[in-house]
């Protein structure tokens, strides 16, 4: 096949996966899912698990060692079907502290140390590395396979030149489609759905392929078995050792490599899910395995001796003259790589952004803590991790030259994710594990996996020199790489699986045991073992001291404002409160963590909570809660507590309740007063100077000068009685409407103007997005220009600032229509902001002459009445008001 | 007796009416809008008589009343409080007010009071 016509094939085919990404991430948008989000799609993203490695190489591996190849089908069914209680408990984890990746979950588990984070993360990076390469490096095999058949004239393609491509090509899609949100717990829907698809892809080439090969070329399945049994293969021995090394690494590495955490765990959307998965997925491991062996006989029987037996399922078609065959294979290949590297770069970069990017950030421009939007430097972060482990991957294989066979590097990979299995196991199982026991683990087994794995990989001379092969770490012969303490017996696998695991599981006991927990690690530690025992786990936040608008603000920038306003808005309901913002009570301090967790990781989120909140620790309660071992006691205390929450929110809604009863009562009283006081004043003038003026003989300027101090006192008095009647109307819901369709942009041009009289000395910048304003609203326009009017004088009246700027933001959401109107003033009191709505509520008397402090009560009136509201919106630097309207108001509703 | 009084009012309307009451009658006026200097204007200027409304900015007209008589070189210096609300009588009696006027009031009422009080 020519090879641009290949090169165009494959073009087309990621066309298609753009298009199935994109589709469905429109439909998660519109929140359409459906059978998106059913078991089928999850156990087949699992299905990544079989990469080029087990397309290609699985083939080369059995033509090389025999049955061998099936130990890394073994070890995940094994998993899978007999310890799913494990993956349950992971999944459950994952979901309830939304776990952001493998790194996250260990930092989080032992007292939310970044290092760790950090140590994971260096560990699955410096391993996913080689992984990456061979992906590439069978990439370009497989053109090299296809152009190279093709002697048709057209110079054979350079596969430098064909690798770089294929990297910059993945990572362009993984950065459209992996870094679209930021809360690494609710999308990549897209590109699960597009590994899905391409997981179809391998499986039906590749099942082609052996069907080909058995009743097309071998001519039946007693055929096949006969040259099965002919076959060298057969007589090639069982090691029982080695099996069971590669059965437990491969067990393992199914928990433990980065993209099989990310589409295990992160990606779950139901815990449900898994038991389907536990044993729909051995089934694929099955079909992916069953022609492994037929397609390595045939291929070693009709193919010249030299022929590079990774390559047999390309090739055998190929040299029969299946183009069409082969090409299916050739996509089933590149699918296996593409989605790999996917889902790869996209783990690593959540880890690389969340536990070295962000922390040095943060650490590197404290004072940028304050003012920008975290999520585009999360996102940017995102994007450049995903393009440097692409960078990386081509490197190695551009260094490495490609040269090894496939299922040597797989091996060494796997090794190396599985260093942090200890601290894994031990952190969801055991209570005592501590933060250092699981550093040291982790270290010690990264060293002896590099030591006696990874660094030798590269063959003797590369990096470790030839004398310490053989004479071992400084002449001493007890440290050769592949003879640790001596021992020689072992194949250089099962000797770095052996040592590498033994000494970091020996030194992660010996560690925890010799140390002691920390407050969080202990909490954490608990809730984590027993995470299927209680509901929440302990909170880990005493009453705090935080003010709930820095943390709205904090909140705000890592979620966006109108998730973070949501999230504030609804736990401010949950505790029986009106407004934006809630108490910040534990329960709501653990939620909001939780919630930041999904975005920047655990260890990022605590911190930053922590900074405002003013301390890191636990208070004794929390840990005596812990220690106590009863479960009964727990148990009993976790009913009482729940009691308890329930009735201080009960307590909490009716102490609110009665405040403002009383309030209103005070109000009520206060009102006659007030509007006698109100209608008193302007009468006072009136009468005064009419009998000035009744007594005659004063000079006509006088005159004139009385008379117009009467005539504006009179026109203060209707304007007082307007209100009055205005706002009795809207209160007793009597009120007509006058529905029309009415275009926001002009009402507000039409608002803006009117406020202009008020202090019409003051020039004010507006700020406006025009386009957003394009929406024409079915309500009452005439009341709605009204509340605008209120709202901009009033922004005129009290906004402090010396170069004033008025910003009205407009958007439109689930058939509501939300208008913003904040200045830069220093905004409005805590204390004072549910007050402002009420009658005659003035704060300060500076401007008086302006009315009599009912105008946002009017205003509250009349959102009211239009189906909508208007509410003090904190946290946004000035006193900042948010009225929403419903786009179509019904006359039913007026 | 010279007849200086001293008028605090934040209605502007209400103010300019006093004053033209007042110096009409050849009294000499002094106003304040705001209740928070009035003291050390009283202490400075020693005027012979106060007209004080209830309702101010800053320190109320009933907190000055209490400052005032509370003071012994003020204790017995005339005050006449305004009010535009009914029920601040009793309060402005209790602490100490020589005279209480309701507004709206009756030029020829304001004019008798001030009369009396200053002694012309």
């Amino acid at each position: 096949m020519p090879f641009n016509l290949l090169v165009a094939s494959c073009l087309l085919y990621v066309i298609f996966l753009f298009a199935v990404a994109f589709l469905v991430e429109r439909r998660a948008h519109l929140g359409r899912l459906g059978w998106l989000r059913s078991p089928l799609v999850y156990t087949l993203s699992l299905s990544i698990y079989c990469t080029a490695w087990t397309f290609y190489g699985a083939v080369g591996y059995a033509a090389r060692s025999g049955l061998e190849f099936l130990t890394i089908y073994f070890g995940p069914t094994l998993v899978f079907i007999g310890w799913w209680w494990l993956l349950r408990k992971l999944v459950r984890i994952g979901r309830e502290y939304r776990v952001t990746s493998i790194a996250d979950l260990i930092s989080s588990r032992f007292g939310k140390s970044n290092t760790l984070g950090v140590i994971v993360t260096l560990i699955c990076v410096v391993a996913a590395t080689p992984y990456i390469a061979l992906q590439l490096q069978s990439v370009v095999l497989s053109f090299g396979v296809f152009a190279s058949a093709t002697p048709d004239g057209q110079a054979p393609p350079d596969p430098e030149q064909t690798a770089i491509w294929v990297a910059v090509g993945l990572a362009l899609f993984t950065i459209l489609f992996g870094t679209r949100n930021l809360d690494a717990k609710e999308q990549h829907h897209g590109i699960v759905t597009a590994i899905a698809v391409e997981a179809v892809v391998k499986l039906v080439a590749l099942l082609a392929v052996g069907a080909f090969v058995v009743w097309g070329l071998a001519g039946g399945v007693s055929e096949i078995i006969a040259k099965i049994d002919a076959a060298d293969l057969a007589a090639w021995q069982v090691q029982p050792g080695r099996w069971t090394g590669l059965i437990f690494l491969s067990a393992v590495a199914v928990i433990t490599l980065p993209r099989m955490f990310q589409v295990l765990v992160v990606e779950n959307a139901d815990e449900g899910h898994l038991a389907r998965a536990s044993w729909a997925f051995p089934l694929y491991l099955l079909a992916m395995s069953l022609f492994i062996v037929p397609i390595a006989v045939i291929g070693l029987e009709r193919m010249p001796a030299g022929a590079n037996p990774d390559m047999f399922v390309l090739t055998l078609p190929l040299s029969e003259g299946q183009g069409g065959l082969a090409m299916l294979a050739f996509l089933g290949g590149f699918s296996s790589a593409t989605s790999m590297v996917i889902v790869e770069s996209i783990a690593l970069a959540t880890m690389i952004s969340n536990h070295i990017v962000i922390p040095l950030w943060l650490h590197l421009r404290p004072s940028a803590a304050r003012g920008d939007d975290l999520r585009s430097v999360v996102l940017t972060a995102r994007r450049l991790a995903i393009a440097g482990v692409l960078a990386l991957g081509y490197g190695y294989y551009h260094v490495s030259g490609g040269s090894a066979a496939l299922a040597a590097i797989g091996l060494i990979a796997f090794l190396g994710v599985a260093q942090i299995l200890p601290a894994l196991i031990g952190g969801l199982f055991w209570r005592g594990a501590t933060r250092i026991g699981a550093m040291a683990g982790l270290l010690v087994g990264f060293a002896v996996w590099a030591y006696t794995s990874f660094l030798p990989s590269f063959g003797p001379g590369a990096v470790l020199s030839e004398s310490v092969f053989t004479q071992g770490l400084f002449g001493l012969s007890w440290l050769r790489p592949q003879a640790l303490f001596g021992t020689e017996a072992m194949d250089p696998l099962t000797h770095a699986l052996f040592w590498s695991l033994v000494l970091n599981a020996t030194a992660f006991c010996l560690g925890s045991l010799l140390t002691f927990p920390g407050p969080v690690e202990r909490l954490q530690g608990a809730a984590f073992v027993n995470v299927f025992d209680g509901g929440a786990g302990p909170q880990r936040w005493a009453r705090g001291q935080a003010e709930p608008e820095a943390l709205l603000t904090m909140a705000q920038r890592i979620l966006g404002e109108d998730a973070a306003l949501t999230l504030f808005q609804s736990a401010a309901r949950d505790q029986g409160k009106e407004g934006f913002l809630p108490d910040p009570t534990p329960a709501f301090l653990d939620s909001l963590e939780g919630r930041l967790s999904g975005s920047v990781g655990a260890a990022t989120a605590h911190a930053m909570i922590s900074q405002l909140v003013g301390r890191a620790t636990v208070s004794v309660e929390d840990l005596m809660a812990v220690a106590s071992e009863s479960a009964q006691i727990l148990e009993y205390s976790a009913q009482l507590e729940a009691r308890e929450a329930e009735l201080t929110r009960t307590a909490g809604a009716l102490r609110e309740a009665n405040e403002k009863l009383t309030q209103l009562s005070i109000q009520k009283d206060a009102f006659l007063s007030q509007i006698s006081h109100e209608l008193r004043t302007p009468m006072t003038s009136i009468r005064a100077f009419s009998e000035i003026l009744t007594e005659g003989d004063l000079p006509p300027d006088m005159v004139v000068k009385y008379g117009k101090i009467i005539h504006d006192e009179a026109k203060r008095l209707t304007r007082l009685l307007d209100d009055l009647l205005d706002l009795s109307v809207l209160e007793n819901g009597t009120v007509q409407l006058n529905l029309t369709l009415a275009s926001l942009q002009q009402m507000l041009d039409h608002a803006l103007t009117a406020a202009r009289q008020t202090r019409p000395e003051r020039s004010f910048t507006i700020q406006r997005d025009l386009p957003s304003e394009a929406i024409y609203l079915k309500t009452d326009s005439d009341r709605l220009v009204q509340v605008f009017i209120n709202l901009i004088s009033n922004a005129r009246k009290y906004c402090d600032a010396a170069d004033p700027v008025l910003r009205i933001a407009v958007r439109q959401r689930a058939g509501r229509v939300t208008i913003d109107i904040i200045d830069n003033g220093s905004g409005i009191p805590k204390d004072s902001q549910s007050l402002i709505f009420e009658k005659f509520a003035r704060l300060t008397d500076a401007n008086r002459a302006g009315g009599a402090g009912l105008g946002l009560a009017i205003c509250r009136e009349i959102m009211t009445n239009l189906g909508g509201s208007v509410a003090y919106l904190p946290g946004q630097g000035g006193a900042a008001f948010r009225v929403t309207v419903p786009l179509r108001l019904e006359k039913a509703a007026a | 007796m010279s007849g200086h009084v001293l008028l605090i009012e934040d209605e502007p309307n209400i103010a300019e009416a006093m004053r033209f009451l007042l110096t009409r009658e050849g009294f000499r006026m002094s106003h304040l809008s705001e209740g928070d200097e009035v003291l050390a204007r009283i202490r400075s200027d020693r005027p012979d008589l106060v007209i004080l409304d209830h309702m101010l900015p800053g320190m109320s007209g009933l907190e000055i009343l209490q400052a005032l008589r509370a003071d012994p070189d003020t204790r017995t210096l005339p005050v006449m409080m305004l009010t535009a609300r009914g029920r601040d009588r009793e309060l402005a009696e209790r602490a100490g007010a020589d005279r209480f006027i309701s507004k709206p009031f009756s030029n020829a009422e304001i004019l008798a009071e001030v009369r009396a009080m200053t002694g012309r």
